[in-house]
């Protein structure tokens, strides 16, 4: 497609659903991240840009959640540069990382079993409060103003994901697919600059994922939220996304719109299981 | 207290009604709604002034008298407000069912030549867009939740708010015209237009008056004593003639609060905080709830089900007689009072009945077990009978005539008589205009002294004065032999068993009786968990041997039962098939309001029916399915078909 082309040059660009994806948000400078001898990642670059769903494929092992979670902070490559709103980043924990306005949904679901789906929402809200711990326990003045407010953005989150009829249940009693859909909750009640999916259809029938898609969309138009998403499923991805790259064995072998990655040889051969020499 | 409200020279429209209740209980409140989990409400000046604002938009977007504004979404008071905004710039409102699918809502739309359309979201403003070639009076539609819709075409397409904004920004402009139009409403104009869901051929659009609306909410608010302190909720269908009638035109007369739920889903636990004190349900959802009681029960530890069993046990005994106010001994009330602290008050609680003064079911027949269930915990369960030609009231049960097979006694101002085939007819203020461009079906259905064909054939039983309704007057045939063939009173006994959602009889013309049944899910699927039974969907559940067996135990305790009314016992079902897929409104097998279609089945399933007679032992079958969202696909199915035993009946013997 010829927007394709030009995107590279541009500050910003209008998609053919009338989007508008805006300049380079986040970029990462030639990642390297090893494990005592392995290297997970090796030597990756790419932009995120404003208001995109970028998506990062590629077979079992290829490194995908490494670089995921290099982006939340989680780990520290060894050598590369993170660049975040025009600077630098240095080494940071993943509080931090949260704290500047990425949040993040894991592949096995991370949430607080015993509690309900609005506690855990509103967990969400935490990195914004700023009520010390007296005035909380207490739950007096500030306090309790920041709660209604934090309660506020949170009921938003949830009448936007529909989520409405289970508010008050334990997350240990929802099916597999409904936690999916709170931990998604979770991630934007912190009202995020970037979400990061770790694979969010992952496990889900073909209906989950419908809805799953759907909401993924909505939120990127609705509150403009740039989103990262590690996926499996090459379908959901290519429909989804603005632009993917490919990784395979820690190198990316592969960067551009859905249709120039379907169309890349060495995509095409390590997903068909190619023989490595 | 209100002052008297005064009668002939009351408000005249409803409209009036408003403005009426706006300077009379102004800071009461009118409706609520529960949006981002807190309850929102807006008192009778307020709704007032929101519904003026939306008119006067209506007004400013070129709204003329006599329009025709199309109203479709769940239900939330924006939309009621839009019913009334609608009838005070002159037009008529067109409440349609939300679950239509694009090509009913073509229909209507295109049948009333609606110019607005006021939508609730982007799922039935993507439906409008589908259909808009087709219809060419159409020119505008007005949505309450922006979500998805903000890259939308906006030359035909406004917010809600918006539309308010635009009508306050203007109202020195229309206010004069506004209250114009408003004073030329009268009795005789038109109040709302309902299409009937219709069992048969395409829906009809029920014309009814001010005067329809008016007498009817004010005689029936009378009958029940209803006061400005009630409260309901408001879930069922907008389009439905109860929901209009209850929402708007019951809730506008006496001025109780209209209360919204957040979402489909969140339904029950909505119907519990707020506790509504005038409840109204169709026997489903009571058989639902039902259900869900039981199913819990079972899993409840063993002297917590002793408990609930005894009391319970109790309660049959003597908690509708308590209900009636008869006469009941001391030791047995004191028993009562002690079930009522520690089971049926927290049960009534769990339910959202807890406060519930007059409950009323209908639409269909109500299980006897599932009826006496509700009244034995003291809820005031009655039924009433009626249809949208009749602004819903024809009969009601009193208070302390109330019993499961009976529909009551003729409303207030209604008059009844039984047609020589048994057909029921009525005559009464609420008896409707006419069918909207139809003369031809208005003078079937009405005839030149106003008397009213319902459709349904029954009687009146003489000891009691209660109306008894059989069965559809068209449904009820013959027996090859000439005995009466009634299918819904044998369909309804089937489906008083929980494990039974549906079912249909065949048998007009033929010699015997056969039946296709539905399973429900909930109830078997909780049977088949805790007997360690594994399936993976319906169909699957629906085959496993041990299913059929209890369905034909409940066809042939059916049977028993039909057998002991000699009038109908030739209706006794001789085989069955649990059927591979459910019925559904969207196959077209069903009304949207969950009435059996038999023309429609029949023709559907005729390698079933004819494999029911022809003595084959299953039956190998296709069928087509539309998925919700339209898509369609096919079943495959090798279906068993059961023989269940018969009782002998006097004309057998006879005949030997």
């Amino acid at each position: 497609m010829e927007r394709d082309s030009v995107k590279d040059q541009a500050d910003s660009y209008v998609t053919d659903d009338g989007r508008t994806i805006g300049p380079t948000v986040m970029e990462m400078k030639n990642i390297t991240l090893r494990f005592g001898g392995v290297e997970a990642i090796k030597d990756i670059s790419f932009d995120i840009r404003e208001g995109e769903i970028r998506a990062i494929i590629g077979p079992n092992g290829a490194g995908k959640s490494s670089m995921l979670n290099v982006i939340s902070g989680f780990y520290v490559p060894q050598e590369g540069e993170v660049w975040y709103k025009g600077a630098r980043r240095p080494p940071m924990k993943p509080y931090q990382v949260a704290q500047q306005g990425i949040a993040r949904t894991f592949q096995n679901i991370a949430l607080f079993e015993g509690m309900s789906v609005l506690d855990n929402v509103m967990t969400g809200r935490l990195t914004q409060m700023k009520s010390g711990l007296l005035a909380q326990s207490l739950w007096k003045g500030k306090a309790e103003r920041e709660e209604i407010e934090n309660r506020e953005i949170a009921e938003k989150v949830i009448d936007f994901l529909e989520i409405q009829a289970i508010r008050k249940t334990p997350v240990a009693r929802l099916p597999y697919g409904l936690k999916k859909r709170v931990e998604l909750a979770r991630a934007l009640a912190a009202e995020p600059t970037i979400l990061l999916l770790d694979e969010p259809m992952a496990g889900m029938n073909v209906e989950e994922k419908e809805d799953m898609s759907r909401f993924i969309l909505d939120v990127n138009d609705e509150f403009g939220t740039t989103i990262a998403l590690i996926e499996h499923d090459m379908g959901v991805v290519m429909d989804l996304s603005d632009r993917v790259v490919v990784m395979d064995y820690g190198r990316k072998i592969g960067d551009g719109s859905p249709d120039e990655v379907r169309n890349n040889q060495e995509v095409i051969d390590a997903y068909l299981g190619m023989a490595h020499d | 207290m209100a002052k008297p409200l005064k009668r002939a020279d009351g408000p005249q429209s409803v409209p009036a009604l408003l403005h009426r209740n706006a300077k009379e209980f102004a800071n009461a409140p009118a409706y609520r709604e529960k949006e981002y989990g807190i309850w929102q409400s807006w008192t009778w000046s307020q709704t007032r002034d929101e519904v003026e604002a939306l008119a006067l938009g209506f007004l400013e977007l070129g709204l003329d008298e006599g329009d025709f504004v199309a109203v479709i979404g769940r239900n939330r008071p924006y939309l009621y407000w839009a019913m009334i905004a609608a009838e005070m710039a002159g037009a008529v409102p067109v409440p349609l069912y939300q679950d239509a699918n694009a090509e009913e809502m073509a229909y209507v739309m295109g049948h009333c030549g609606a110019r607005l359309a006021v939508v609730g979201d982007q799922e039935q403003v993507d439906k409008i867009i589908e259909v808009q070639d087709q219809l060419p009076d159409f020119e505008r539609m007005i949505y309450l939740d922006p979500r998805g819709l903000r890259k939308y075409d906006h030359s035909k397409l406004d917010q809600y708010t918006a539309v308010q904004e635009m009508g306050r920004a203007n109202r020195e402009k229309h206010i004069a015209e506004l209250e114009a139009r408003q004073a030329k409403l009268n009795y005789d104009s038109t109040g709302v237009m309902l299409y009937t869901s219709g069992t048969t051929g395409k829906p009809k659009g029920v014309v009814l008056s001010n005067r329809n609306i008016i007498e009817t909410a004010k005689s029936s608010s009378e009958f029940d004593n209803l006061k400005r302190t009630d409260e309901i909720l408001a879930y069922l269908p907008m389009a439905w003639v109860g929901d209009f009638i209850f929402s708007v035109g019951q809730a506008l007369w006496t001025g109780f609060c209209t209360n919204c739920p957040e979402s489909a889903d969140t339904m029950h636990v909505d119907l519990r905080e707020i506790g509504p004190t005038y409840y109204f349900a169709p026997p489903r959802v009571f058989e639902t709830q039902l259900t869900s009681v039981m199913i819990r029960m079972e899993d409840a530890s063993r002297f917590k089900k002793w408990l609930f069993d005894t009391f319970m046990a109790h309660a049959r005994k003597v908690g509708p007689a308590i209900l009636d106010g008869k006469k009941v001994s001391f030791m047995d009330r004191a028993k009562y009072a002690l079930g009522e602290l520690m089971i049926y008050g927290p049960l009534k609680n769990t339910l959202g009945f807890s406060r519930v003064r007059v409950g009323y079911t209908a639409g269909e027949a109500i299980g006897p077990e599932i009826f006496d269930f509700y009244r034995s915990l003291g809820i005031n369960l009655k039924q009433l009978y009626g249809q949208t030609e009749a602004t819903v009231f024809i009969t009601a049960q009193p208070d302390g005539e109330v019993r499961s097979d009976t529909v009551g006694v003729t409303c207030p101002g209604v008059e009844l008589k039984i047609a020589d085939n048994g057909e029921v007819f009525y005559r009464s203020p609420g008896v409707f205009v006419e069918y909207y461009k139809n003369p031809e079906s208005t003078a079937d259905t009405k005839d030149a002294e106003g008397w009213v064909a319902t459709g349904d054939a029954g009687f009146i039983e003489e000891s009691s004065g209660h109306l008894r309704i059989i069965d559809r007057a068209k449904d009820v045939g013959q027996m090859a032999d000439g005995r009466l063939f009634a299918p819904k009173y044998v369909e309804n006994k089937l489906k008083f068993f929980p494990n039974i959602l549906e079912a249909v009889v065949f048998g007009n013309q033929r010699t015997e009786c056969t039946a296709f049944i539905n399973i429900d899910l909930t109830a078997v699927g909780n049977w088949a968990e805790r007997n360690n039974i594994g399936y993976a969907s319906y169909q699957e559940l629906a085959r496993h041997p041990q299913v059929m067996d209890t369905i034909q135990s409940h066809v042939e305790e059916v049977n028993r039962s039909v057998a002991e009314d000699e009038m109908l016992s030739g209706c006794q079902v001789h085989r069955f098939v649990v059927l591979h897929k459910e019925l559904d409104a969207d196959d077209g097998e069903l009304t949207r309001t969950r009435k059996v279609r038999r023309k429609i089945i029949e023709e559907k399933y005729a390698d079933i029916i004819t494999a029911l007679y022809d003595g084959s032992k299953q039956v190998s079958t296709e069928t087509e399915v539309t998925y919700e969202d339209g898509r369609k696909g096919s079943i495959k199915a090798t279906l068993e078909i059961r023989e269940a035993a018969v009782q002998p009946t006097s004309h057998q013997m006879a005949a030997e």
